[in-house]
């Protein structure tokens, strides 16, 4: 049994904690308040080569793993959940499925642009209606000549309106087998007509990351734009959701990992009672927790990615660390804010933001009570 | 154009210094690529970019002295070599630049590029003593460079302003922090590192003694800094600006 990472992979993910340092820590809260995606440092990311992690060195990545992707978010997610997720959703849902389910020229002209960070992509399965019930898909797509013809809405959909966002693959009904819808996945281009990218959401967190609802009416693409074989499109989705929960369990670990060296940090500075408030067992119980949960958060979403990497059965792993991990986060979190006490409230001091940022993280991707039913059906238990 | 680019293996400078009697303890510590040394690294780098040619880094230190070539190595350097030996444990600057000397002599070299002291030992006295060894011209304080035609043109950074200085190659020059923006290595550099080749060579590979390598100077004994004294709280009972007027024209600063 081996629980270190490559030499490799701790030198990238030193290199990845010093880039945060130089070039995220000092800007972050000014792009919290701008609510905008700073392209600036989309850019700095892709020049460090993250889009690509993945994704094999012919289609312009640079050949690593899924675990070494992982470690680049939980890295950034210490200080920046929202670029974390901008990058979890490009690599995780925007190329993945390209890479996974694409035709080989389909992979051959989109992938390179992606995997450089030249070009983003969104994944579109959430709709209005839909959330838990991603099943529930309304959007349709009805076979003209040689079009598709899109019609529907998608909801909360990240990193769709870029301004380097190329397209946002969707899934939609395109006919009925037995009875049963059949969902197809397929890729629109932004700036296709009648595919309409609205307003960017006022987010609780994560507010400098690019989320959108995205519209189509009448929207006409070329058959070719299906991705992955017709009526695979929602089994497809499901398992890029799989590798995406460890991905998420990466970002809650950083988060909470970034609120607990803060209130490490804080507890040694602060005095009350004329001694540091470390020195009290009630914050070092505090601490101590938060310590474990991270620690234990960490380990599991590091299992789950090496069971993925030797192609074990990974899906309730998968769940466990992105349960774990996503509820730790907003209870460190929580804790971490009472370290700090009033300043924790204030927006000036990371942990507030990192408070607003967590919540997001029971929710997306699956909530919580989704990774509950996955887990115990695993277990053999009976579905409702 | 082939340059060589000195590196340091030193104990991380963001963590409290570990001492071992006089010496700092560099075995069993954090250690990193001398921040200072990544201008240097930076700087070879973009010179071969411009001109072709080889970028060689150059470290003598402990076996774990390699881990700072592989990270030069990671942002683009082309090979390393490492001179580590037991009797080099209390080098000094003058050995260590003799031992850099003669394995610089065994590689090709246009220009050798250094950081102006090290982030750990501070005794800046390294570079020009290497560039004697080698018999080379020395300028310091680079801030910008160009290769013009086997001249060498740079722009050495002064209090007021620059000099415009030339020189041939081949030549040594020392480049301060904040000349460049170090390149970060991507994953593909770091892949490509373990590759590349490292020579570790001892003394004898050299063909150098253990009484070339003597040191002259030992230090005899450290004394932390003074701390700074608690500031002085003026109460205000109505006097009060009328005493920092005092204290700032005490201090000449008014």
């Amino acid at each position: 049994m081996d629980f270190d990472i490559s030499d490799e992979q701790r030198r990238f993910q030193g290199v990845v904690r010093s880039f945060v340092d130089d070039a995220i820590r000092p800007n972050v809260e000014a792009w919290d308040r701008s609510h905008e995606l700073p392209m600036d440092a989309v850019r700095q990311m892709a020049e460090l080569g993250l889009f690509g992690l993945p994704f094999p060195e012919e289609f312009g990545g640079s050949g690593s793993d899924f675990l070494t992707l992982c470690l680049a978010i939980e890295e950034i997610a210490r200080v920046d959940s929202s670029l974390a997720i901008t990058l979890e959703a490009a690599v995780g849902l925007g190329s993945m499925p390209v890479y996974r389910f694409g035709s080989e020229s389909q992979r051959k002209e989109l992938l390179p642009e992606l995997a450089a960070g030249e070009a983003l992509a969104a994944f579109g399965l959430t709709e209005p209606g839909g959330g838990s019930d991603a099943g529930a898909t309304r959007t349709r797509a009805r076979q003209d000549g040689g079009e598709w013809v899109i019609n529907g809405s998608k909801s909360f959909i990240t990193n769709s309106g870029t301004p380097i966002t190329k397209f946002v693959t969707i899934t939609a009904i395109t006919g009925e087998v037995d009875g049963n819808k059949e969902i197809t996945a397929i890729v629109v281009p932004n700036g296709t007509r009648g595919f309409e990218v609205g307003k960017a959401y006022r987010k609780m967190g994560w507010h400098h990351s690019d989320t959108h609802e995205l519209a189509f009416s009448d929207c006409r693409v070329p058959l070719d734009n299906q991705l992955g074989e017709r009526g695979q499109g929602f089994r497809n989705f499901l398992e890029i959701l799989d590798d995406g929960r460890i991905a998420i369990a990466a970002l809650a670990v950083g988060l909470a990992q970034g609120c607990l060296d803060e209130s490490v940090k804080y507890v040694h500075e602060r005095t009350a009672f004329g001694r540091p408030i470390g020195s009290f067992q009630a914050l070092q119980f505090k601490i101590a927790d938060m310590a474990t949960k991270v620690e234990l958060a960490r380990t599991m979403y590091y299992k789950a990615a090496w069971l993925k990497e030797k192609e074990s059965p990974y899906k309730k792993e998968a769940a466990m660390a992105k349960l774990y991990a996503s509820e730790i986060a907003v209870d460190v979190a929580r804790e971490a804010v009472q370290v700090h006490g009033g300043y924790g409230y204030i927006e000036e001091f990371d942990v507030c933001r990192h408070f607003r940022d967590s919540k997001i993280l029971e929710i997306g991707e699956g909530t919580s009570e989704i990774m509950r039913i996955l887990i115990a059906r695993s277990l053999g238990l009976p579905e409702a | 154009m082939n340059i060589v680019v000195c590196v340091k293996h030193i104990p991380d400078p963001n963590l409290p210094p570990e001492m071992d009697g006089t010496r700092l303890k560099r075995e069993g510590v954090q250690g990193v690529l001398d921040p200072g040394d990544e201008f240097g690294v930076e700087a070879g780098l973009q010179l071969k970019e411009q001109h072709g040619g080889e970028v060689t880094l150059v470290s003598m230190g402990p076996p774990a002295a390699r881990e700072a070539i592989t990270r030069g190595l990671s942002m683009g350097a082309d090979k390393g070599i490492l001179v580590s030996d037991d009797a080099l444990q209390n080098a000094d600057a003058l050995v260590t630049a003799r031992v850099l000397a003669a394995a610089i002599k065994r590689a090709e070299f246009d220009l050798v590029i250094a950081g102006v002291e090290s982030t750990d030992g501070y005794t800046g006295t390294m570079p020009a003593t290497l560039a004697e060894f080698l018999d080379v011209p020395m300028i310091t304080f680079v801030k910008e460079l160009e290769n013009a035609e086997g001249n060498l043109k740079v722009d050495r950074q002064t209090a007021d302003g620059y000099h415009v200085v030339e020189a041939p190659l081949p030549a040594l020059i020392t480049v301060t922090a904040g000349v460049n923006e170090p390149r970060y290595a991507s994953f593909k550099g770091i892949m490509a590192a373990k590759k590349k080749p490292v020579d570790e060579l001892s003394l004898a590979d050299l063909g150098l003694s253990g009484d070339d390598v003597a040191s002259k100077q030992t230090v005899k004994e450290l004394s932390p800094a003074e701390e700074r004294k608690a500031g002085e709280v003026v109460e205000d009972d109505g006097t009060a600006a009328e005493k920092i007027a005092d204290f700032l024209a005490e201090a000449k600063v008014i």
